[in-house]
This record gives C-alpha cells, structure tokens and sequence, in this order.
C-alpha cells in the first residue's frame, strides 16, 4: 500500500518539473512585463530600467527559472501587479472560496446522484431506469456555461430566487447567522449548477454496479435467508456499490477545478477560477504561473486521490 | 437428399453471414428512433447552416450601425441585433460555420495524431511505448484549459489557423491512449503473428490489418470528439480566449451575456447561440452514444 503510494508521489514530481518549466517560458513569453503597468505619464524610463534590472529582468532565463522555483518552494511566488498585493495572499482568499464552492457542489453531487444511481440499477430498464439514463445523458452533453448562463438567466434574473453575483450580501457584518447564510444562498446556484452537470459520472457508475451485484452470490444468499427486499438494497448491494463511488472522489476535484473558470466566470463568484481568467486579461504573468502550478499540483493531488483509495477498495491494483 | 443436405449449410452461411459495420450502425439507427430522429435534424441543421453561410456577405454584416443598436427581434432583423447594432441572426449562421469548421478540424487532426501515435506505441510496446506513454501521462495531469488560454493569450498574429493548432496540441491524448489500449491487445491476436511469420511488412500490418479492425472505435471515439470539440471552442470564445473578435463564433454570441443589462433584457443576443449550442451537443453526442452502441455487440439494441 506505501509502496503504491510513495510510488505515485514520485512521478509527481517530475511531472510538476516539467510543466513548471513549460508555464514558465510560456510566460516569459508573454507581452510586455510586470512593469509595463506601471508606466505613466511622470514615470522615470530609467526608473522602470533600475526596476527591471533589480528584479533580474535581464539575467539569463535559467537564472530567472531557478530563483523563481526557489522562491515558490517557499510560498513566494511574487507579487501581484495589477491587485498589488503579494500574490500567495490574493490566491489564499479566492482559494478558500473556491473551496467552499467545490465543499457545496461535491456535497450536492453525490446528494443528486446516488439516490439516482441506486434507483436507476435496482429497477432496471424500467420507465424511472430509462428517464434517469436520458436526464444523465443530458447533463453530460450541455456545456458547463451554456446551462450555467441559462440557470443564472430563469432562477436569478427572471425568477429572481438567487442573486446574481458576488459572494455576500454587503449589508450583513462579518460572523452573524446573515451573513454566513447570505454567503450559502450566493454559493447556492453555482453549486447546483456543477452538481447537476457532474452527476453523470457517478449515476453511470452506480448503475453497472447495482445492476452487477445483482447475480452475485451474497445477494442470493441474503435474499434465500429471507432479508427483505428493501434491506437487501440499502444494506448489502448498495454498501459494496458504494466503496468505488469514494474513488470518484479525486476525479471530481479535477473535474471541478476546470469547471471553475466557467462557474466562476458566469456567476461574477471571486474565486480561482475567475481570478485566472482576470490575471490572463490583466498580463499579471506572476498569478497566472501561481495559479497554473496550483491547478496543476491540485489535479495530480486528485488522481493520486483516487488512487489511493481505489486501492484500499481493490487490493488487486497495488504495486508489490 | 444427400445432394440438397450439402447444399442447405452453404445457404445458411449465406445468409448469416456477419453484417458489415455499415449495416450493424443503420439497424441501430432504425431501432433507435431518438437517433434517427438526431441524426436527420443534426443533417438538416448543419447543412442549412453551410448552405445559408454561403449567402451572407460577413464584411456587410460585421458592418457597425449604432441607429440600431440593440434593436428588438422585428421585420428588419429577425432575431434583432447587438450592441453595434449588427444582425444577430446572420452572426448566429456564421458563427456556427465557423464553430463546426474548427471542431471538424480539430478532430480530424487530433484523429490524425492519435491513430498514429496510439497504433504504432500499442504495436511495438517496448520503449517507444514507454516514452510515449509518459509524455501522454504528463498531458492527461496539467491543467489544459488553463494552459490553452494562456497560450492564445501570447500568440501575437493570431487567427483560426493557430486556434485549431493551440486546441490540437492538447486534445490528441485521448485518443492516443484509447487507441494504444486496443491496438496493444490487437497486437496479441493470431491473424497478427500470422502475418509476422509470412513476414509482412511492420506498416503494412499496423495500417493495413491492424487498423480496419480499430474502425469502429475510432468512429465513435471522432464522433464524440466532434462534440467534445464544438463545446470547448465555444467555451474559449466565451471567455474571450477563442476567435478574434472580429470573427463571428457562437462562444462571442453568448459572451455578450456577461453584460447584466443584455442578459436581462436583450435575450435575444445570447440565447438564441446558446440553445444553437445546446442543440449541437445533445445532436452530436445522441448520435455518438447510438454508434457506440453498435460498436458493442453487447449493448446493441437492433
């Protein structure tokens, strides 16, 4: 089991060797640089030059690469120059916005979709069986901002049941039952939104397993001793459908992260996704790396996830 | 007796013989009225939007005319206009010709790309495998979406032709790594190492035997892709990282929600695009999962 994992780890690092060096130059080449922004009128040419060369603007790339890397070992990845802040302090706030979202929405989805799952397998190619197969059909074929903009357009703008954008209501002080609830509700929609669209996976999932475990010996066995149908369903075929479902777990971090530019983006949530796509526009190159190696850092983390934990269900999958 | 008896077999053989895949996809197809029913209007509506296309003169419609800016759906435009007071329902056609010519590019060079590479690294095994595999290991782990826009974002001479090149880059290794899995298995088979003693040619195997029995696969996987493809460029125009502005795409059509005043009372701007898209996805993928489904003798329903 160790073995598996420090395994994985290892080719981890690698990994994230390789991709820091590619955002890095990708970054380098980027128009204009981190001083670019500050010119005005009254700025000194030679002021911004002595910035330049102070910063190592002019050293040699494998230099700058190094002392880059070094730095963000220690939680320095610079500083922003469009918030002008340090970059580890604006990333820290989307971040923990972020993870509210994705707290919420993975709650929701396995809320959504294991019920689905469970009832789509146990009632196979029934009418509930089919309409389920076709709404996760569905789900899986809209793309992440069409529905999005479609939810945010009926439920927050023509129903009025959601607010639009932000993350709180600015009328609430921070640390009362408003506004912990006025930062809920604005999570709300966003959240639903990734819910449904991620539920396909697991319903699809959940369905083969329940359909399989059907013929299995156990569940035979259970029945012929005379277990009721119902217990038979809620306590032996759906707590074995349930162990590999943990595994999706890992995935859907990954798969919550790419969405979160998207979701962000749409429902004006301040999150990492949508300071990406602003960093981006912005040219704050100095985010954009922090944030690439965090995504990219975070993925892995997801299937080493997965991973771990599909083979602590399946013994069959470790390295020995 | 003995005659007619020695003759029935051969009939039969006849008759059963196995369907080729052409006809295994249409019985499904028959089978499937949903299919049918996505397949004929996906027919219509691509080839209405590439008929209409030809008779819409761009530079006359990307033409800025600020008298009717925002106009409501009418005699005039019948789907309204933008903010630059510029014909929506033209912009809507151009822009799903324009979606549909990068997705069918994108796939056929990523198709292209991964056959390849997945038929040559599953054949062989041994160290091109392991190098390959590796390099497809590290695409399947970064953050593609991310990388993708920061790359059309230092791209400085910029047009569809580098777009569909930046998307290509990173969507081959799907495809490489499916179509490696079934070629490493394929290459196992006896009509393989029959063809390896007669001493046939290492590319005349991959190419010519090997590869017609992968067809299949690689229909639906294409199909799929197709799909996968439309929703990832609009995606990129919608966040503004997808097609110049000056070029029509449904993503720029939908992005002009991201204004609160159009979302809400100009729907006719961003809807229209949105549903289009939506239609093409559901169309799209409807018809994959039926065509996959006939690639799996276990799942077909006809």
């Amino acid at each position: 089991m160790w073995k598996t994992i420090i395994r994985r780890v290892l080719v981890m690092i690698p990994q994230l060797f390789v991709l820091s060096l590619l955002i890095f130059i990708m970054a380098k080449f980027m128009p204009g640089d981190p001083f670019t922004g500050l010119i005005t009128p009254e700025t000194d040419p030679a002021r911004i030059e002595e910035l330049r060369i102070k910063a190592g603007f002019y050293d040699p790339w494998y230099v700058q690469y190094v002392n880059w890397i070094g730095n963000a070992f220690q939680g320095d990845f610079g500083r922003s120059y469009t918030f002008n802040v340090p970059v580890s302090n604006l990333i820290g706030d989307r971040a923990l916005n972020t993870l509210w979202l994705a707290l919420l929405s993975t709650f929701l989805l396995y809320l959504i979709a294991i019920p689905l799952g469970v009832l789509a397998g146990r009632f196979q190619d029934s009418f509930l069986d089919k309409s389920i197969v076709f709404y996760s059909f569905i789900v899986y074929a809209i793309p992440t901002f069409v529905l999005g903009l479609i939810n945010l357009f009926f439920f927050g703008y023509e129903l009025g049941w959601f607010p639009t954008s932000g993350t709180v209501d600015i009328k609430y002080d921070s640390g009362t039952a408003g506004y912990l609830w006025s930062k809920f509700y604005h999570i709300l929609l966003p959240a639903i939104t990734y819910a449904l669209l991620a539920t396909t996976g697991v319903i699809q999932y959940l369905r083969t397993e329940v359909i399989d475990s059907k013929s299995m010996d156990y569940v035979r066995t259970a029945k012929s001793k005379g277990i009721p149908i119902n217990k038979v369903y809620s306590r032996h075929i759906f707590r074995n459908s349930l162990l590999p479902i943990a595994a999706f777990l890992g995935f859907t971090i990954t798969g919550l992260l790419g969405g979160s530019i998207f979701i962000e983006t749409i429902f004006g949530y301040p999150g990492m996704g949508q300071l990406f796509i602003q960093s981006v526009n912005g040219r704050d190159y100095s985010v954009i790396t922090a944030l690439v190696m965090l995504f990219g850092f975070l993925t892995l983390l997801g299937s080493l996830l997965s991973d771990i934990i599909m083979s602590i269900v399946d013994p069959r999958i470790r390295i020995d | 007796m003995k005659n007619t008896e020695a003759i029935e077999p051969t009939k039969e053989l006849k008759i059963s013989s196995p369907p080729t895949g052409f006809q295994v996809i249409a019985r499904e197809f028959m089978k499937d009225k949903l299919a049918m029913f996505s397949l004929i209007s996906l027919i219509i509506v691509i080839g209405g939007i590439y008929i209409w296309a030809t008779q819409i003169d761009q530079t006359q419609l990307m033409r800025i005319s600020l008298r009717d800016k925002l106009a409501a759906p009418g005699d005039k435009f019948w789907l309204g206009a933008d903010k630059g007071g510029r014909d929506i329902l033209g912009q809507l056609i151009i822009g799903a010709r324009n979606s549909l010519n990068i997705a069918i590019a994108v796939t056929v060079i990523t198709s292209i790309i991964g056959v390849a590479i997945g038929l040559v690294t599953g054949y062989f095994g041994g160290w091109i495998d392991n190098i390959f595999m590796r390099i497809i290991d590290f695409f399947i782990t970064i953050p593609s979406l991310m990388i993708i826009i920061v790359f059309v974002s230092i791209i400085p001479k910029y047009s569809i032709i580098e777009f569909i090149m930046i998307m290509s880059l990173f969507l081959w290794v799907g495809t490489a790594r499916l179509i490696r899995s079934k070629a490493l298995s394929e290459s196992r088979r006896d009509y393989i190492s029959a063809s390896k003693t007669l001493g046939t040619r290492n590319f005349t195997i991959i190419f010519k035997e090997m590869m017609p029995n992968l067809s299949s696969i690689l229909i639906v996987e294409m199909t799929l892709n197709f799909a996968g493809n439309v929703g990832l460029e609009t995606g990129l125009s919608y966040l503004g990282f997808g097609l110049p502005p000056s070029t029509p795409s449904l993503g720029t059509l939908v992005s002009y929600a991201n204004d609160p005043y159009i979302m809400e009372n100009a729907w006719w701007n961003w809807l229209p695009a949105s549903l289009l898209i939506l239609l093409l996805m559901l169309g799209i993928n409807y018809v994959g999962q039926a065509i996959r489904r006939s690639a799996d003798a276990r799942q077909r329903l006809g």
